[in-house]
């Protein structure tokens, strides 16, 4: 037996020899995606915003006929849901992300990660797929709920809709990344979730015609009133909305670009 | 053939606007072996840290970590490096357990968790959530953290801050353990019992700089002082013993009874301090003659008072 320090040490110290390497980025990734959604579904506040609230939204609206609602023509059900979905993914891109990595940047945990193989790319691209599944969630949930009460939604509106998802997420998601990286911690949990209740009835839940009509003008060039009526032109009409697609590009582009500049990691 | 140093850092430069925190400061961490950054609180030790962790850019001077630049090779550095930070970085709203898991997932073949776990004593709190867990059990998760991905280098920011002596004891062996297997420790610490316990070497660095670096021994030897406590029965007056003793000597009181000098004590000096008392008429109720501890080294490099 050799003298040297090593020698009597377990079997697998030998491994530590060896020159230790990162996990596969898709994995890394991945994990990442599951570690961010189990926090946001084990969280009952964020249970409540992103599923319970647009759930009792959507049966309240499609079920209360006491709430009279301007449908022109269509069932209360067919112009609910869609509204109902933006708002749904308004609260999981922007409400729920915007305050977990606003407590993270504050606890160090945005620094830490970004020391380990993850990075700090890979933190980004893990929360976003954390934000996606929970989405799929939302998606599953609410659009089942919908179909149970009756929608019907256009077939022709699913690639649209898929646009409109996509552009909305990244809006919302880069503006969650803005507060989160700028504003102190318990003011973010104020802030994301006034944005989420204010903008909820401007054009995003309901058309923006129920609305006085400069104000309804107004919500019709933000990112939630766009959001909203892009969702309603794809799935109650079946067509490419364009004016609010197009608002929708420009905010997820100056917000990204925002994002970019501004995020702070501690 | 000798092992180019974990971690070199020459004349390094960070500013926070106005603020120099760290100024001109040169480090240098020996492969395999655990080195100390002590400091007052303040000094620039966790930013120089953190800039070696890649977390922070520099605004001067040369940086290698385990010979590559610690921002532009940060993707080669990250699986090899293991960082435990002085806030922690855990994430609050889960259990210590899975955020142990979750960070191992992140290397292609991680220490065994189940292990560190019993290792650090971690099974006890392992199902519950981070932000329920006390100062010293987050403590040893954090360090759980840094040690997970078998890393060949660990930053220690304060690691034993918090701990109880079982933890710190439990701790500082396997921080020992580390350099044994050949992992390279670059720690800070305000605590010399830290530095004494576990450093081949120490830096010691104060507003910026690094003022004074080698061995314990090398650092408490330094300059070939002794240093020599003395308690009276009757106030001392100190001025009196420094003007008799000169300018070779450095004499601090401790309260109004007591005072500790350092310098070549030889017997003449001891002769020249008793005699100073017995001409004031005091009584020496105890005296003491010893080596310097790293305390005595860190307080006469970086000063008394407070900051």
């Amino acid at each position: 037996m050799s003298g040297h320090r090593g020698a009597a040490r377990p079997a697998d110290r030998g491994a530590s020899a060896a020159m230790p390497t990162a996990a596969p980025a898709a994995r890394r990734i991945a994990a990442q995606g599951r570690f961010e959604t189990r926090a946001v579904l084990r969280n009952g506040e964020q249970v409540m915003v992103t599923v319970l609230l647009p759930l009792i939204l959507l049966a309240g609206l499609a079920r209360a006929t006491f709430i009279s609602l301007d449908t022109a023509g269509a069932t209360r059900i067919d112009l609910v849901t869609p509204g109902v979905l933006a708002f749904a993914l308004m609260s999981s891109a922007f409400t729920s992300p915007a305050i977990a990595t606003a407590f993270d940047r504050r606890y160090g945990v945005l620094r830490l990660l970004a020391t380990t193989p993850l990075g700090p790319g890979g933190l980004l691209a893990g929360k976003l797929v954390g934000v996606l599944a929970v989405q799929l969630a939302q998606v599953v949930v609410l659009g089942g709920a919908g179909l149970l009460l009756g929608w019907q939604p256009h077939l022709a509106g699913l690639l649209p809709a898929l646009v409109a998802w996509v552009l909305g997420t990244t809006a919302w998601g880069a503006a969650a990344l803005l507060a989160a990286g700028r504003v102190r911690a318990e003011a973010v949990i104020a802030l994301a979730n006034l944005v989420l209740v204010l903008l909820a009835f401007g054009g995003v839940v309901l058309p923006a015609d129920v609305l006085p009509a400069p104000l309804a003008h107004l919500v019709g060039w933000l990112p939630s009133g766009a959001l909203g009526a892009a969702l309603r032109g794809a799935l109650l009409h079946g067509s490419w909305a364009a004016a609010p697609l197009v608002v929708l590009a420009a905010w997820a582009a100056a917000l990204s670009a925002a994002a970019a500049r501004w995020f702070r990691w501690s | 053939m000798p092992l180019s140093p974990a971690v070199e850092v020459n004349g390094l430069v960070k500013r926070y606007g106005a603020d120099t925190a760290v100024d001109g400061l040169h480090l240098e961490a020996a492969s395999g072996q655990v080195t100390a950054v002590l400091g007052p609180n303040g000094a620039g030790k966790t930013t120089t840290v953190e800039i070696c962790e890649g977390l922070r850019r520099r605004d001067g001077g040369e940086v290698r970590v385990l010979g590559r630049d610690p921002v532009r090779d940060a993707a080669a550095l990250r699986p090899l490096v293991g960082v435990m930070l002085q806030d922690g970085g855990l994430p609050n709203t889960q259990r210590a357990g899975d955020v142990l898991e979750h960070v191992a997932r992140m290397y292609a073949a991680p220490a065994d968790t189940g292990e560190l776990t019993e290792r650090l004593g971690l099974a006890g709190f392992a199902r519950t959530s981070v932000r329920r867990l006390s100062g010293g059990e987050r403590q040893r998760l954090a360090l759980a953290v840094a040690l997970v991905g078998r890393p060949r280098l660990v930053f220690l920011d304060e690691p034993s801050a918090g701990l109880d002596p079982q933890a710190r004891h439990a701790v500082w062996d396997l921080v020992g353990e580390l350099a044994g297997d050949g992992v390279s420790v670059v720690l800070t610490t305000h605590a010399m019992a830290e530095a004494e316990a576990l450093a081949d070497h120490v830096v010691i660095v104060e507003h910026g700089r690094a003022i004074a670096s080698g061995t314990v021994a090398q650092l408490v030897a330094s300059g070939g002082t002794t240093t020599l406590r003395l308690e009276a029965a009757q106030p001392l007056d100190v001025a009196a013993v420094a003007d008799r003793l000169g300018s070779s000597f450095t004499v601090t009181s401790v309260g109004r009874t007591a005072c500790s000098v350092s310098g070549p004590v030889d017997p003449q000096a001891v002769a020249a301090i008793t005699g100073c008392l017995a001409d004031a008429g005091t009584q020496v109720t105890r005296l003491e003659l010893g080596r310097r501890t790293l305390e005595d080294v860190f307080l006469d490099l970086t000063g008394r008072s407070l900051r």
